[in-house]
């Protein structure tokens, strides 16, 4: 007998080229198995590529979240800059633009089409604004609430309006979806456990002779266990390709919608795909549950095959 | 080698298939079992293999009590104990080669090791050139040789066979019987379960004789008429 490191290995190679021959000996069988496995890894996979599309489409509106500190209309241009310069060192502030009140007024001149009717205003009425954005860090709701109330404490503030309430509606929307997609993947991960099992356990049942035979003949259960385990990792395998191109699938086919979609807005935005560490992981996750699927299955279905028992 | 001592086996549908059974094979022996069937004979065999466990008393295999053997040892214990079966049970997907050397793989041995010994034992059964055929394409015989090399390429120290000449016509049975004699001649434990009288008394070897479950006699070839007139 050999134990070496060489034998161990061709004992496993021998296990997978053995697993890989039974499935190829039944075709059908197989595909119908790894296409609803695919089916059940695509639709997570599918979902965490819509969620990170719509982000990248969004850019998170990371851009449309931001404070307007407006300042009494009293307080002077050159007070207002130092204002600005007192936001931009707290910690949390991303950019600090101060709008003078001449500016507002020169845009709202050349926007509102009341250019006329502003000529009969005695002076400008309107304030100057600190127009801030968060850091990204920072761009949720607590911390703008916390930057909101420490520029309203200031004397010169008249008034501090938190812009686009609904981005942070929408991005609770988007985690929303993330946590859905993780309760989505643990029940279809599951579903393809549950298949890898019952394919198993047919399969036990279907070489119910030849499980016998080795074991008369001296194989452990862990020998006798091998090529199951193979099997199953082998539809891990196979499912999480199936997966993965079913979903380069469905965005080649959506692709031209949603580019189309995107240039009436005048963006330039295309679907991504899963990256290569997508696939990787993918691959990773599938093998990992069709070898557990095939370890439950093997662990209760093997030890009730003995050669007496039959 | 076998050492039965007033072992007692019944099944967990009630039926006692043997009752106080003590018997005793020398080592390098050649002995048959033979009996009626229901007689125990199969359930001899099935507690040498360790298929099954006696209800009571002690069964001691190549020094091994098996009565309490741990399950983790059941597997080493088994490749210690060459098998035939009357159905050859083979593997019938695979062909004749990957059958023989199967005792070989479970026992991790190289391949170089399983080449060797593969070609040897079917060259002792007279198959030597037959490794790619599958089961299906060889005669019933050829089969049984299979079988028979399947059980000896692992060089267990003890073989038994349950009636191996069951499906064999006379011409073929003896040609079975002469193997199991060279094997038993180069110093391998032989027990053969059969119900063939004109077999035994051929051989001259022992008999152990069961019915119902009892030993009935272990006679020498001269006494057997006396135990076929007892049937």
């Amino acid at each position: 007998m050999s134990f070496g490191p060489v034998s161990y290995l061709v004992r496993h190679a021998h296990a997978l080229l053995s697993s890989a021959g039974h499935l190829a000996r039944a075709p059908i069988a197989t595909v119908f198995t790894v296409v609803v496995m695919g089916l059940a890894l695509a639709l997570p996979l599918g979902l965490d590529v819509l969620v990170r599309n719509v982000r990248t489409a969004t850019g998170d509106f990371s851009g449309a979240v931001g404070i307007s500190a407006y300042l009494h209309t009293g307080v002077s241009e050159q007070r207002a800059q130092q204002l600005a310069s007192a936001a931009r060192e707290r910690a949390g502030v991303g950019t600090v633009t101060l709008i003078t009140a001449d500016q507002a007024l020169a845009k709202f001149r050349t926007q509102s089409g009341f250019g006329a009717a502003l000529d009969a205003l005695q002076g400008n009425p309107l304030p100057h604004v600190l127009a801030i954005t968060p850091a990204p860090a920072s761009a949720n709701p607590a911390d703008m609430e916390s930057l909101r109330r420490y520029l309203a404490a200031w004397p010169e503030v008249e008034s501090v309006q938190l812009d686009g309430p609904w981005v942070a509606r929408f991005n609770a929307i988007l985690n929303l979806m993330r946590r859905s997609l993780l309760v989505a993947a643990g029940l279809l991960g599951l579903g393809v456990v549950a298949v890898v099992g019952n394919t198993i356990r047919l399969e036990i049942q279907n070489r119910r002779a030849e499980i016998e035979v080795t074991k008369l003949v001296g194989g452990t259960n862990g020998f006798v266990r091998r090529p199951f385990l193979y099997t199953g990792a082998l539809y891990g395998l196979l499912g999480s390709l199936a997966a993965w191109l079913l979903v380069e699938a469905a965005l080649r086919a959506l692709a031209p919608a949603a580019a189309q979609l995107a240039q009436s807005y005048g963006s330039s935005f295309k679907l991504a795909g899963p990256t290569l560490s997508d696939l990787k992981g993918l691959l990773g996750i599938g093998t990992l549950l069709g070898w557990l699927g095939a370890w439950l299955a093997a662990a209760r279905h093997l030890a009730r095959v003995e050669p007496g028992s039959g | 080698m076998i050492s039965f001592q007033s072992v007692a086996k019944r099944y967990r549908n009630g039926r006692e298939a043997l009752a106080n059974v003590s018997l005793h094979v020398a080592a390098g022996e050649m002995v048959f079992l033979t009996g009626r069937s229901g007689a125990g004979k199969s359930t001899v065999l099935k507690l040498i293999a360790l298929l099954e466990r006696p209800t009571r008393g002690q069964v001691i295999v190549a020094g091994e009590g098996t009565a309490r053997l741990p399950a983790r040892r059941v597997p080493a214990f088994r490749r210690r104990v060459g098998v035939v079966f009357q159905d050859h049970r083979l593997l019938v997907d695979r062909p004749v080669f990957d059958n023989v050397a199967l005792p070989l793989i479970v026992a991790a041995s190289s391949l170089k090791e399983i080449g060797k010994r593969v070609r040897a034992a079917l060259d002792q059964v007279g198959l030597l050139g037959s490794e790619r055929a599958l089961p299906a394409e060889l005669s019933v015989g050829e089969q049984q040789r299979v079988g028979i090399a399947r059980a000896i390429v692992s060089r267990p120290p003890i073989l038994i066979a349950d009636e191996p000449t069951g499906n064999l016509d006379p011409v073929l049975a003896a040609e079975v019987m002469a193997l199991f004699r060279r094997l038993n001649e180069v110093g391998v434990t032989v027990m053969v379960a059969t119900h063939d009288l004109h077999l035994v008394k051929e051989s001259g070897l022992r008999a152990i004789v069961l019915e119902n479950g009892r030993i009935a006699g272990s006679e020498p070839e001269a006494t057997l008429p006396t135990i076929e007139a007892r049937r």
